[in-house]
């Protein structure tokens, strides 16, 4: 009896069994055994997937109904080309399309500024007026493909464009359906297409939601990204607590204008990044996924069920690709992908495994799309519900996830709120001096990476490449623009521009003046510009 | 030895630039940053107010080319001669085309800090 009592590892510590201790890039300490012991506090047992709080997935069937939804990027630097794409995918049966744009474009300059000099084009579509949205969907019926708009800076102008063009084309907008990242608070974190200042980011970012509410209800305004938080070197629990304090900022900020919980929350979703340990991730969303619920049902008093879902795109992993004997990374995301699925995601999205150093081929393309192609149909992955659920292990680490995340969101609240802690680059200095911890981690082979500090082999060094870039690309942008400017209604674009600035000085949504202007070919910059005058411009704080 | 490390046009990755600048840091360096999406003239100024002893661009877009021969002309224009350097995605066949324009390095993605580091401290003896 003695001797299995000193042999047993339950509810042990690595130090008590002699054997090395194991933590998680988040910080916790794995036990060597886990047992009903370590989940008894869960009430797992009792709940089904589809029922509230939602740890085993939103849907009480998930995959066996509907597998998720597989979504690949896309960029295409001209409206023409754009709108040359658009019946490409339509001929070929398919309904959705990621629109990105150009720098310039995010940033809120016209292809004439001299700060866009050398930008036009190269990473997204340019655009600089109305026109060029009509160039884009040109005879294409917006009735049956859905488009995602990936702005945030200047969102409120492309949304406003989009709604624009729809009403002159003579669509129903209360039928109007499509999605924005709009997420600009966390580009303060990552990426960096912020604009103006924080709290009134926040605010343009309330103003499309409290208009789309009203005007446009079917379409979804805000995608919030933990994404790209942790691809900027935030770890799984700050990832989730930085995107919930986010998504709470926009709910806030709704509310007080008179929308209510049920009529919000249905309409956000979420945008996740997945690289690193496996399980730690699956804990992650299944932690986060409880914890969403009971903050919307506990905190802002959801009626409906549907409110309290986390819905997500989960992938890309982007982080944990290697350039080095990148082939691996084609394994790696076949992993990712089935982190995904195993967590209960909505939409998956993967990256090419060469994508960390050229341009993806179509051949990579196609293995990311095979990759989740083969989970679905050969590894039965849809056949039945959060298989994980109820492993003692993953249990255990989805009850402290809900836990730290729940601590970390207090975290930001000491920062007097994520507005207040962004502005003051609180959470950027966090964030930074941990992907430094990271990066010479895995520089001194602390942190295992498969060909790059461990396993290694001589290679032939990968060159980076980029799509071209055509230069004459950005003459010909300038020219059109130059078109526009000389062929609208220079009074009636003065008079919409100061109506613009007079509604952010009497603090009003901007969205009815921004379509206005939009309607008589304003540009991007000229509206910014407008709109700069009264709120000024982001101080970014230097930290690292 | 004071570097300037600077993010010149529009795009906004900086994950890099900052894990050098601790690296830099706690590799004996004073490290000026500029934070996001500085002009080259910007950027030449805060060198200048700084007493930089050299410029670090980071540029992710594949803007380097146009942003370097910037940094060349207003550094000739204002009779300077602070030494430079680019880092981010370059593709092997820009290197010496940077170094042609005048970079005095230019590091790909994948570079190590310590590699960094050690040529920064090979300049430190020259200088």
């Amino acid at each position: 009896m003695d001797d299995t009592k000193t042999k047993t590892a339950k509810g042990k510590t690595a130090k008590e069994l002699n054997v090395k201790p194991v933590y998680l890039e988040s910080g916790l300490e794995v036990n060597p055994v886990y047992t009903a012991d370590d989940t008894k506090n869960s009430g797992i047992e009792k709940e089904m997937p589809g029922e509230y709080p939602f740890t085993r997935g939103i849907h009480p069937t998930m995959y066996r109904n509907k597998p998720f939804t597989i979504r690949q990027y896309a960029g295409f630097a001209s409206p023409e080309e754009t709108n040359e794409r658009f019946q490409f995918l339509i001929e070929n049966g398919q309904t959705g399309l990621n629109v990105a744009f150009d720098l310039p474009t995010q940033c809120g300059l016209d292809s004439d500024d001299a700060r866009a000099f050398g930008e036009v084009g190269r990473v997204g579509m340019s655009i600089d007026t109305l026109a060029d949205f009509e160039i884009a969907f040109k005879n294409i019926d917006l009735d049956k493909i859905t488009v995602s708009l990936t702005i945030n800076g200047t969102a409120i102008i492309l949304i406003a464009m989009y709604i624009a063009m729809a009403e002159k084309a003579g669509y129903d907008i209360s039928k109007l359906r499509g999605t924005a990242q709009n997420d600009i608070l966390k580009e303060f974190i990552g990426r960096g297409t912020w604009i103006f200042p924080v709290d009134k980011s926040v605010k343009l970012v309330v103003d499309t939601i409290e208009y789309c509410a009203h005007h446009v209800p079917k379409y979804s305004p805000v995608s919030v990204c933990g994404y790209h938080i942790r691809e900027s070197g935030a770890n799984p629990i700050q990832e989730m607590a930085y995107a919930f304090c986010i998504a709470k900022a926009y709910t806030d900020g709704a509310l007080e204008r008179g929308i209510t919980i049920d009529d919000f929350a249905s309409r956000l979703s979420f945008n996740f990044d997945i690289y690193g340990n496996l399980f730690e991730q699956v804990a992650k969303f299944r932690g986060g996924r409880r914890l969403w619920a009971k903050i919307i049902r506990e905190e802002y008093h959801a009626k409906k069920d549907s409110s309290c879902w986390l819905r997500m795109i989960a992938g890309g992993g982007g982080g944990g690709l290697t350039k080095e004997q990148p082939e691996n990374n084609i394994v790696r995301s076949a992993y990712y992908a089935l982190i995904s699925a195993l967590s209960g995601t909505q939409t998956m999205a993967l990256c090419s495994y060469d994508e960390a150093y050229t341009i993806p081929t179509e051949h990579s393309a196609e293995i990311s799309l095979r990759t989740m192609q083969i989970m679905i149909h050969e590894m039965g992955i849809c056949d039945t519900v959060d298989p994980l659920g109820g492993s003692y292990y993953v249990e255990a680490l989805t009850d402290k996830f809900e836990e730290e995340i729940k601590r970390e969101m207090k975290t930001v609240e000491k920062w007097d709120g994520i507005v207040n802690a962004v502005a003051t680059g609180k959470i950027q200095e966090s964030v930074s001096k941990q992907a430094y911890a990271r990066e010479m981690g895995m520089q001194t082979g602390k942190v295992p990476k498969v060909g790059v500090n461990i396993f290694t082999r001589e290679e032939e060094s990968k060159d980076v490449e980029f799509h071209p870039y055509d230069p004459k690309g950005a003459d010909v942008q300038i020219e059109k623009l130059k078109k526009i400017k000389a062929g609208r209604n220079n009074e009636k674009v003065k008079l919409c521009l100061a109506q613009v600035k007079q509604d952010a000085i009497d603090n009003k949504n901007l969205m009815p003046s921004i379509i206005a202007a939009v309607k008589e070919y304003c540009t991007v910059g000229e509206i910014v510009t407008a709109m700069k005058e009264e709120y000024g411009e982001f101080k970014e704080p230097i930290f690292f | 030895m004071k570097v300037l490390l600077a993010k010149p046009g529009l795009d906004g990755h900086d994950v890099g630039v900052k894990v050098l600048a601790h690296g830099l840091i706690e590799a004996g360096f004073q490290v000026v940053y500029t934070g996001l999406r500085k002009t080259i003239e910007e950027i030449v100024d805060m060198a200048v107010a700084n007493k930089a002893d050299i410029i670090g661009m980071s540029i992710l877009s594949g803007t380097h080319l146009v942003l370097a021969n910037k940094m060349k002309e207003v550094q000739e224009e204002r009779k300077l001669n602070i030494p430079w350097f680019v880092g981010g995605n370059i593709p092997a066949k820009d290197i010496e085309e940077l170094k042609r324009i005048g970079a005095s390095q230019a590091f790909a993605t994948g570079s190590k800090v310590a590699d960094v580091v050690k040529y920064f401290n090979t300049m430190k003896v020259s200088a």
